[in-house]
């Protein structure tokens, strides 16, 4: 139910809907709840919704016993 | 090391349960059950590690009394009735939503709007499940009815939050639960702050992804923490999840609704654990328009449902599993959902060492 599908915003359409892409198909959303995004934001899409942004860098903050652990076989 | 498989292993071979130790770790999120079984998680754990799935499943947690008020909207004449996929198939008594051609499947509680613009001769009630990821949504609509003035349009809302039924189900005597998978979407909405209630429980949870990995990371993480002894509540979701979550979300919450109490399949009515519009939104709430009380439908007869989503039994212990109730001619809710505990058994099986009670 409280599925979430990623998704990213190619167009900026008549407040609040946005237009976004997920493999190749394109459909609009709204961003009435998370309207601060831009072109190019990868965005958490639930129902119809944008619910939240997509952090996609590479060096998140991870939990450091997690770090520990990958560290420990390298 | 990059691999997803020699990380798992490497998980495998860290996550160390001591000899005649058993920890019970609960996931509170339909989609992690559904995950949990797809990656076949049991079967990489040790033994002394049990997963019990919790009522995270908004389908199957919907009490038999809500889906008959739902239906006694449906068999009037004037009403077009909207919701999501998997609550029309739940039985209540013979009856059951999908009986009526009134009822339409939406993906958005947006789409009732416009459906009672193209038919203002009826009234669309939109029936609402789900927790504080779906839950913003609805208020989203109904302020969204109000700024347009649509008054054919009300809502029966059925919404339920996490943090009065996870205290419960920790403060109950007899709960066995050492830790806690939390659910990635709703802390995407409510950020990791949410939880801080937790600490009172002595729980220590962590917010969890949907991936086999991830979930295999937060496994590693609960063990630790619960040998160590400690209750903190870690994020390992920070894709999606913060501190604060999504502050628009949350207020448009506390705008539109106020809590209330809610009746919970196999647990109750739970104090302050439900979702009430406030009186300022009222000409959209479709209890005030269509008082009703509806009769008591007995829940299904052997039906476990309720003790599933308590994580007390599981589902080859009831009677019905795999032979009357199948995903095609299910008999409870829990095998109603693509993400209820009995369907996900039933689809991917269980058929190992941790999976017995």
């Amino acid at each position: 139910m409280c599925l979430a599908t990623p998704v990213r915003i190619v167009e900026l359409g008549e407040n609040p809907m946005v237009a976004v892409e997920k493999d190749g198909v394109n459909f609009t959303v709204s961003a009435n709840l998370f309207p601060d995004v831009q072109i190019g934001d990868y965005v958490l899409v639930h129902a119809g919704f944008i619910i939240q942004k997509i952090d996609t860098r590479e060096a998140q903050e991870r939990i450091e016993m997690i770090n520990e652990l990958y560290r420990s076989e390298l | 090391m990059t691999g997803i498989k020699e990380k798992i292993r490497l998980i495998q071979k860290n996550i160390q349960i001591p000899l005649g130790k058993e920890i019970k770790l609960m996931e509170v999120c339909g989609t992690h059950t559904m995950s949990i079984a797809a990656n076949g998680i049991h079967s990489l754990l040790p033994e002394g590690i049990r997963l019990i799935s919790g009522p995270g499943c908004p389908v199957c947690v919907t009490s038999q009394k809500d889906i008959e008020s739902a239906l006694i909207l449906a068999r009037k004449d004037n009403v077009l009735i909207t919701t999501f996929g998997d609550m029309i198939r739940v039985p209540s008594g013979k009856d059951r939503l999908e009986n009526y051609k009134n009822v339409h499947i939406v993906y958005s509680p947006m789409e009732s709007l416009d459906l009672a613009m193209e038919n203002p001769e009826k009234e669309v009630v939109f029936m609402g499940v789900g927790f504080e990821t779906t839950a913003p949504l609805i208020a989203s609509t109904i302020t969204e009815a109000d700024k347009r003035k649509i008054e054919n349009f009300s809502t029966l809302c059925l919404h339920k939050t996490i943090p009065a039924a996870l205290e419960l189900i920790l403060s109950s005597k007899d709960s066995e639960i050492d830790g806690l998978i939390l659910p990635g979407h709703v802390s995407a909405v409510t950020g990791s702050a949410y939880y801080d209630f937790l600490q009172d429980q002595k729980t220590p949870g962590v917010i969890t992804g949907f991936d086999g990995l991830n979930i295999m990371e937060s496994i590693y993480l609960l063990t630790r923490m619960i040998l160590e002894s400690k209750t903190n509540i870690l994020n390992n979701y920070t894709t999606v999840v913060n501190k604060k979550g999504n502050t628009d979300a949350m207020e448009l919450l506390d705008i539109v609704f106020e809590p209330s109490d809610a009746d919970w399949r196999g647990i109750g009515v739970i104090p302050g654990s439900g979702l009430k519009i406030r009186d300022q939104y009222k000409q959209f709430d479709a209890l005030e328009k269509f008082p009703m009380d509806p009769l008591h439908i007995e829940e299904p007869k052997g039906c476990l449902c309720g003790l599933i989503l308590m994580g007390k039994v599981t589902p080859p212990e009831c009677r019905h599993f795999g032979t009357s109730c199948t995903p095609l001619r299910p008999v409870g809710p829990c095998m109603v959902s693509s993400e209820g505990t009995c369907a996900a058994w039933y689809k991917y099986g269980r058929g190992d060492k941790n999976s017995d009670r």
